[in-house]
């Protein structure tokens, strides 16, 4: 049943393999610098290494921003991520696995009542916008110093050619492992709350639960690199990225840093250590970072050929992703709980909600009476009942117990109210977000056909 | 680090021993020219003889090194550029054996007020040629300096082209021969002056492969 639940997370994995493998070594394969084989066998493998040593970091922002606690909605918010993915990347619009799975997460924050946090939400979006910045940042500074060596080592073209290939071979195992430390938490984050797994004792090592659902998402990963990445590879090597090989390891290594960056726990608290804020680790997106550092490469031939028309494209899926995955996250839940019956979210624990601390109170209650029968020294049950049942009967007693009563009960129906409130908040959105997506699609079709004139 | 480039250390020697080939060449056009001229049948088909063996070795190595280029997927990015210098740095010494042979086969007569002036304008082009190959090198070894090199060619394939324009000049103000004659020494004149307009595009091609390597 976990396998079937876990369905969707290992389906958003696939995909990601055979999408952003690309960016780690679309280059080198399509440029017949590395062979498919070696390079799906390499991405496979650091991919698989990179989430269960390193996934735990931007997972937990996840976890921070909604904890997902039914498997059954974890595999509602997992799906409505890919659904999202899918449908836009078929309408064309740039797409990010990263932004799908926290709208969604959104969605589900929306759906079950509990709070967002705002300071994750806000920590995660601003790491998108930082991502292809620093991607850009970094590329620069990376082809500056290859280029420099490269000039001043005089090194024959051929000996150039075979260190390009082994540094092509090492940036993308580096790249590989990066994607799967950051990205894991995009596939099986919203299981890692849902899904306890005992540990388990490898001999060399033992897994945690958390490492057993990333091993399991990250072979997903390697899968998708292994069936569906080559023909991504060769596209992305012949037709959209004209680098050079010098640019295409600046480009991976910067792609690779940044992620690095963005899910390393070591490197956050040495941050701390230094007295530097902490780095938040958040899962980014593996194809804005890259569109980011080929603009780099471009900014420093002097700007010409970059086309602009892509970052207006990303900054439109900044928006647009995150709202419609969390859109179509809180309509599948409602479908999911009311038609398939099934548990999406398991309620608040009141115990945290400073708001409505009435279990408490009914404790104390029944405490009390359960201290006064013990002292009493009653043996019998019905002795023990009659007195616990007139304990109750002491007005200040009952009356505390019937205000706990009515205080829980009134805090339920607070809840149920807002969820009512969420509710119709979400329906309005939701036409609106309609509207607008005919918009968006309109205008491709209208753009689509000028295109096609100007050819 | 040399278990790294084992693989690539035989066909860095296979380049040099190219264009050591092509050097050699020219040289041999040159004493072959002089020998001819200086009417040495004996050394003239020596130098036939042997420009004909170094044909045939650059043709060997130029086929060894694309095969090995293609075979074992070296410099996808600049293998094309690659090989468009073989070849054309090939053609080169193709020409000048074939511009002996013909010296051999039809014998052009040409009158000693000439010789100086075909000796000068067989320097300029093979001088042309010879400033290639550094050129040539330098794209493999050190490609900031090619644009320093191939001035060089442009120079002296200029000069060609102006002795080779007063040779012509002087050739049909000659009024002791025939017009078929004078048609004959213009011909071989202007098979000499090609080495150079050959070393030219070559230059060109290496110029501009060398720019899209430093972009």
């Amino acid at each position: 049943m976990i396998l079937l639940f876990l369905s969707s997370g290992l389906f958003l994995g696939w995909s990601l393999g055979a999408n952003d493998a690309a960016n780690v070594f679309g280059t080198a394969v399509g440029s017949k610098m590395v062979s498919f084989k070696k390079a799906a066998f390499i991405a496979g493998f650091f991919v698989i290494v990179g989430s269960v040593v390193q996934g735990a970091g931007a997972t937990r922002t996840l976890g921070d921003l909604g904890a997902v606690n039914a498997i059954a909605g974890s595999f509602t918010v997992a799906l409505s991520a890919a659904f999202t993915v899918y449908w836009m990347t078929k309408l064309k619009i740039p797409v990010s696995t990263s932004q799908a799975i926290v709208g969604a997460i959104i969605g589900w924050n929306f759906y079950s009542g509990f709070q967002t946090n705002y300071h994750s939400l806000s920590k995660i979006v601003s790491t998108w916008v930082f991502g292809p910045v620093l991607g850009a940042i970094f590329s620069i500074i990376i082809i500056l110093v290859i280029k420099i060596s490269i000039k001043h080592s005089k090194i024959n073209l051929l000996k150039l050619d075979q260190l390009i290939r082994i540094a092509l071979i090492l940036t993308g195992a580096f790249g590989a492992y990066s994607l799967g430390a950051n990205n894991i938490a995009n596939v099986v984050g919203v299981f890692v709350n849902a899904v306890s797994f005992k540990p388990l004792d490898l001999g060399i090592i033992t897994l945690s639960g958390m490492q057993q659902i990333f091993l399991a998402g990250s072979i997903a990963i390697a899968i998708g690199i292994v069936t569906y990445s080559k023909r991504v590879m060769e596209t992305v090597g012949t037709n959209i990225m004209h680098l050079s090989s010098e640019s295409a390891i600046a480009v991976v290594l910067a792609h690779s840093l940044v992620l690095f960056i963005f899910s390393s726990q070591s490197l956050s608290n040495l941050f701390v250590n230094i007295g530097l804020p902490p780095i938040p680790l958040v899962p980014v997106s593996s194809s804005q970072v890259i569109i980011g550092a080929i603009i780099g490469i471009g900014l420093l031939k002097g700007g010409r050929g970059i086309q602009y028309k892509v970052l207006g494209e990303i900054s439109l899926g900044w928006l647009l992703t995150p709202i419609l995955a969390g859109v179509f996250a809180f309509f599948a839940l409602f479908f999911m709980n009311n038609v398939f019956n099934q548990e999406v979210y398991k309620k608040a624990d009141y115990s945290n909600v400073k708001k409505y601390p009435v279990p408490e109170t009914v404790n104390n209650v029944i405490k009390a009476n359960e201290d006064s029968i013990l002292k009493a020294g009653l043996k019998s049950a019905t002795a023990k009942i009659v007195r616990f049942d007139s304990s109750l009967k002491v007005d200040k007693k009952r009356t505390n117990f019937k205000n706990a009563m009515n205080s829980q009960k009134s805090g339920e129906n607070k809840l149920k109210q807002k969820i009512k409130n969420q509710y119709y908040i979400i329906l309005s959105l939701s036409i609106l977000l309609f509207i607008s997506l005919i918009g968006i699609y309109y205008l491709r079709i209208k753009y689509k056909n000028s295109t096609n004139l100007k050819e | 680090m040399a278990f790294l480039f084992k693989k690539i250390d035989s066909i860095i020697l296979m380049i040099n021993d190219f264009f050591d080939t092509i050097d050699q060449g020219t040289l041999i056009f040159k004493e072959g020219i002089n020998n001819y001229l200086g009417n040495d049948k004996e050394d003239f088909s020596k130098n036939i003889s042997r420009i004909g063996k170094l044909e045939s070795k650059a043709d060997t190595l130029k086929r060894q090194i694309i095969n090995k280029v293609y075979v074992q997927s070296l410099l996808p990015q600049y293998r094309g550029d690659i090989l468009r210098l073989l070849e054309k740095t090939d053609e080169i010494l193709d020409k000048m054996k074939e511009t002996l042979n013909q010296f051999d086969v039809e014998k052009p007569g040409i009158t000693k007020d000439l010789h100086s002036e075909y000796i000068k304008l067989t320097e300029s082009s093979v001088l042309s040629v010879e400033s290639l190959i550094p050129a040539l090198r330098a794209y493999f070894d050190d490609v900031g300096s090619v644009k320093d090199k191939v001035h060089r060619v442009y120079f002296y394939e200029n000069e060609a082209d102006q002795t080779g324009e007063s040779l012509k000049r002087k050739i049909f103000k000659l009024k002791d021969l025939k017009l078929s004659e004078k048609q004959h020494l213009r011909f071989f004149a202007a098979h000499i002056e090609n080495l150079s307009d050959y070393a030219k595009i070559v230059a060109d091609i290496v110029a501009i492969a060398s720019i899209q390597r430093i972009i």
